[in-house]
């Protein structure tokens, strides 16, 4: 009656964000991300006062800045995983435009700190490398194009998009960089693959790479000696890979204690591409067990569940961003135990880097957003095909 | 369930004849047609999803069961691989024949300095400065204040040195072990023994890497782990070389010659028991080669193998030798030496005239040269050329110095007959003393080849036959005669019954355009003793002087020969020869009864 008189109470039409979001959110991929991040910072404790030490800051210089921009990555994080997917797409192709525009421009305007490759924009305060942006924004541009090509009447998405990686690479290698250009492939190959490639066309793919290494192992003497170091019986104890490798035996299964190892002082990289040999010499097999179940974790339930996902687009965009993110961490981790030659790539949450985390915090805080539960048109399935 | 006709058109046409709007049905095909593309890709995805995850699932598992793998194994300790291998230190010792010490190793320390960890870097200099007098305080300073992380300041250092760098305190002066290669007998047997020094160094070690001589000839040998520190055995016997070295110095001295080189031979195994170079030098303290000045009369080089002289009159043995073995004389048969002797432009003297005629025997005892040049007129060039390779004359001695094989003989450009007549008394052809002693040692072992060596070996070598036995036993017989009543009368030592063979030869100017008048190198080539040859001696002087008489003497006779005798003395004991006393005239006895 009350209703009748007074009208109806003030309600809103769906549910409220905040529940919703947590209710459809996939709770345990956010779980291994945030321990992921603070096994981090915990590594970062450890792994990162030498290099303070070298270039003359306090000592946790580099585990405060890793906090700030974590922090900054997971509020960037839990943002972009409430949005839905239509504005998450929309959001993406804007970001992959200017990320692009901003990558073409790097041989005018970026820096190569010295390093020898011009990655970077200055910004004073911090750097930015283009080309971690590009890899959220460009596995959503090339998935919506490839979804679009399975419509009847659709756009040619699968030679756009092909079209679009080769550019990508191209100017990647200019760098170089050709860690990030075959990451870039590598999203293109494996979204084109669940779209529905033919099987001859990657078996054909897989042929020309191979032939592409060789031509590259008998020209490039840079990548030949990488080859022959990892193809050589026993390690030399001097390189990086020796001391890593040395540093996992040290470490055992338990470890040689927080704070007491000492592989961060010898090898330059260990606050990035080989923070896995820190991990394992301080702590030993258990956290180096733990790391590699949580990426697993995220890989393989994100997988599982855009198994489920009925809309091309979605799926297509959620396989590209997982599977860059697990290739990035196997990439690492099969360096430093030799099952992989060596190649610069950085531990996705855990090796410090603010540009790398902020783009990972994009890229994972997307996957969580295609990934999250919603209505898979189940029902109208069961219904139209019993009635048929 | 609602069957679709087969074709799409027949739908459309019975619609249209119903009057309704054909276009819905038309949407609803395109509808059905598109459900059914996206669920056989949705059941394509799924699959295809399913394999992705396996995929990472079994690299993820992969990764961890490397990791456990590697866990689970030993570490090794990094091993400083910068200079590619290890730097092997332990180097063999060198022994004489009886196993007494020529070189070996002796643990010391090397001083570098790292100028960054240094704490009173002036101090440290002024300090040093004192310690080693040959640095220089100022330039000390210069390097540690310098750019310089590391630096070596000395390579050895004696143990008070050591002691009294340790004292200055400053924990930037660092010390590395260090094998010093020490030769315990000074100079003895220098040129012999070479000498050795630091090749790659680091901190912890450095290698140890013969220059010269048998330390270079067999570094490999030396520093192969595999002989597990088995020392390198000589030939040579010290007691007889500091014997000789003594005498030989004693001599030279003497005689005012510039230089001397002698060569004791076994004759059946071809061992150098003694070979002697002088001047010498320290091969503890070896000396750089010699920028200026010739290279001949540097201390560092090896008369005996590397020096190549004209021998002289040593050689008119070989030629009688070969003219008996041919058959063409005998001992007894009579040689024009008339001289001079007139061939074409030259001629031939002798020291003094000998009368119209000599035999053999008196040829070579007087040592006439127009006696040997009829012989060796009637051997012939071709016949002298071989014999002459056969007693190696034509190519550098096997023996195992670095510096055996640039010691090429000079031979004539052109063997002409006046060629053969001067190189069968010894000019024309330049050889070294060890040369002559391998052939002296090949003529007179029964006539089987001699390589000369310097390791020791116990058997006779028993080369291929040269001369026949019996011409070897004339030779010996000959040359016991140039000491009894020959050239040689000085060169007797009472019971070891010396043979030899005297030589004289005039220098040639340094121009190559004839001969000095008042230089010579003497030679003496002996052999003891003479009925049973046993080992062969070679002394030569380079520029000896007799002074004694109103007229100086420069002829063997009166320089290389006391000296070789006196050497003979003094050797021969030592080599183990008892001497042998003539026998005195039998006593009469006379058997009686009782």
């Amino acid at each position: 009656m009350t209703e009748m008189v007074y009208g109806s109470l003030p309600s809103r039409d769906g549910e409220p964000i905040l529940p919703k979001w947590w209710r459809t959110i996939d709770r345990w991929t956010l779980s291994a991300i945030l321990g992921l991040f603070c096994i981090g910072l915990m590594l970062g404790f450890a792994a990162s006062p030498p290099l303070a030490a070298k270039n003359g800051f306090e000592p946790f210089h580099y585990v405060i800045r890793q906090t700030v921009f974590g922090g900054m990555a997971l509020v960037v994080l839990l943002l972009t995983s409430m949005m839905s997917p239509a504005v998450v797409r929309r959001l993406a192709v804007l970001g992959f435009i200017v990320a692009f525009a901003a990558l073409a421009f790097l041989p005018v305007f970026g820096t190569d700190f010295g390093k020898g490759a011009v990655r970077w924009y200055s910004l004073g305060f911090a750097s930015i490398q283009p080309s971690e942006f590009l890899k959220p924004g460009f596995v959503v541009m090339a998935a919506w194009m490839l979804a679009a090509s399975q419509e009847i009447n659709g756009p040619p998405g699968k030679t756009l998009s092909f079209a679009l990686t080769i550019i990508i690479v191209f100017l990647l290698a200019m760098q170089p960089d050709f860690g990030q250009a075959c990451l870039i492939l590598f999203a293109w190959g494996v979204m084109y693959f669940v779209a529905g490639a033919p099987m001859v066309l990657l078996l054909g793919m897989a042929g020309m790479v191979l032939f592409a290494g060789t031509i590259a192992y008998s020209n490039s003497e840079h990548f030949a000696r990488r080859i022959d170091g990892f193809l050589s019986p026993d390690v030399d104890p001097t390189t990086q890979l020796g001391y890593a490798t040395n540093a996992i035996r040290e470490g055992g299964f338990f470890g040689v204690g927080v704070g007491e190892g000492q592989v961060k002082w010898s090898l330059p990289d260990a606050h990035t591409d080989f923070i896995i040999a820190v991990a394992a010499e301080e702590y030993g097999m258990i956290l180096v067990g733990i790391i590699i179940a949580l990426y697993a974790t995220v890989v393989v339930r994100s997988l599982m569940r855009l198994m489920k996902e009925r809309d091309p687009f979605i799926r297509l965009a959620g396989t590209g961003l997982v599977c860059v993110f697990g290739i990035q961490a196997m990439i690492n981790m099969g360096v430093a135990v030799r099952l992989l030659p060596a190649k610069g790539m950085t531990l996705p949450f855990v090796s410090y880097g603010g540009s790398s985390l902020i783009a990972g915090g994009i890229a994972v805080g997307m996957l969580l957003a295609f990934t999250r539960k919603r209505p898979q048109g189940e029902i109208g399935d069961i219904l139209l095909r019993r009635g048929r | 369930m609602i069957r679709t006709p087969l074709r799409p058109l027949a739908r459309v046409l019975k619609a249209r004849q119903t009057g309704e709007n054909p276009d819905a049905i038309e949407r609803e095909n395109i509808r059905l047609r598109h459900e059914e593309m996206r669920d056989k890709a949705r059941l394509r995805a799924q699959g295809r999803l399913l394999v992705l995850s396996v995929f990472f699932l079994g690299a993820f598992m992969t990764v961890g069961a490397r990791m456990g793998h590697l866990a689970a194994s030993e570490p090794m300790e990094p091993q400083a691989r910068a200079s590619g291998s290890q730097i092997l230190a332990q180097r063999a010792d060198i022994v004489d024949r009886n196993g007494r010490i020529l070189a070996t190793n002796l643990e010391t320390h090397a001083l570098y300095a790292q100028p960054p960890i240094m704490i009173d870097k002036e101090k440290a200099a002024r300090e040093l400065a004192v310690i080693f007098p040959d640095l220089d305080e100022k330039e000390l300073l210069e390097d540690f204040t310098g750019k310089r992380e590391f630096l070596w300041i000395k390579k050895k250092l004696s143990p008070e040195q050591k002691q009294a760098v340790h004292d200055i305190g400053d924990p930037g002066l660092l010390f590395g072990t260090r094998e010093m290669r020490l030769y315990p007998n000074g100079s003895l047997a220098a040129h012999i023994l070479g000498g050795a020094s630091f090749g790659r160094e680091g901190v912890h070690s450095a290698e140890v890497i013969g220059v010269a001589g048998v330390e270079s000839r067999f570094d490999e040998f030396l520093r192969d782990p595999v002989n597990e520190g088995a020392p390198l055995e000589l030939s040579i016997d010290m007691t007889v070389q500091a014997a000789a070295e003594r005498v030989l110095s004693g001599g030279m001295k003497l005689l005012n010659a510039k230089g001397a080189a002698s060569v004791l031979m076994d004759v059946h195994t071809g061992e150098i028991i003694s070979m002697v170079s002088l001047p010498d030098f320290d091969p503890n303290i070896r000396p750089r080669p010699p920028t200026e000045g010739e290279p001949g009369d540097s201390p560092i080089f090896n008369r005996a193998v590397q020096g190549l002289y004209e021998l002289g009159s040593t050689f008119k043995i070989f030629t009688s030798a070969q003219a008996l073995e041919l058959g063409l004389v005998n001992p007894e048969t009579m040689i024009d030496t008339k001289g001079p002797m007139v061939v074409g432009r030259h001629r031939i003297r002798d020291f003094r005239n000998y009368g119209p005629e000599l035999s053999v025997t008196n040829v070579i005892v007087k040592s006439s040269n127009i006696g040997t040049a009829h012989m060796a007129l009637d051997i012939g060039a071709k016949r002298q050329q071989d014999f002459l390779r056969s007693l190696g004359f034509f190519e550098p001695t096997a023996v195992e110095l670095t510096e055996g094989p640039g010691a090429q003989p000079l031979l004539p450009r052109q063997w002409k007959d006046i060629s053969t007549m001067t190189i069968s008394y010894g000019h024309g052809l330049s050889a070294s003393p060890l040369h002559l002693a391998a052939a002296y040692s090949s003529l007179l072992n029964g006539g089987t080849k001699i390589t000369p060596t310097l390791l020791k070996r116990v058997t006779p070598q028993n080369g291929p036959r040269i001369i026949s036995e019996q011409t070897s036993k004339l030779s010996a017989s000959m040359l016991r005669q140039v000491v009894t009543k020959g050239t040689a009368s000085f060169g007797e030592v009472p019971g070891y019954h010396v043979g030899g063979k005297t030589g004289t030869a005039d220098k040639p100017l340094t121009n190559g355009r004839g001969y000095y008048d008042d230089k010579v190198i003497s030679t003496f080539a002996s052999v003891f003793p003479a009925h049973d040859p046993k080992y062969v001696l070679i002394v030569a002087l380079d520029e000896p002087t007799e002074t004694s008489g109103p007229k100086p003497r420069r002829t063997a006779g009166w320089t290389a020969v006391p000296v070789a005798s006196e050497m003979t003395r003094r050797m021969a004991p030592l080599l183990g020869l008892r001497p042998e006393i003539a026998p005195a005239a039998p006593a009469k006895v006379t058997l009686t009864s009782n």
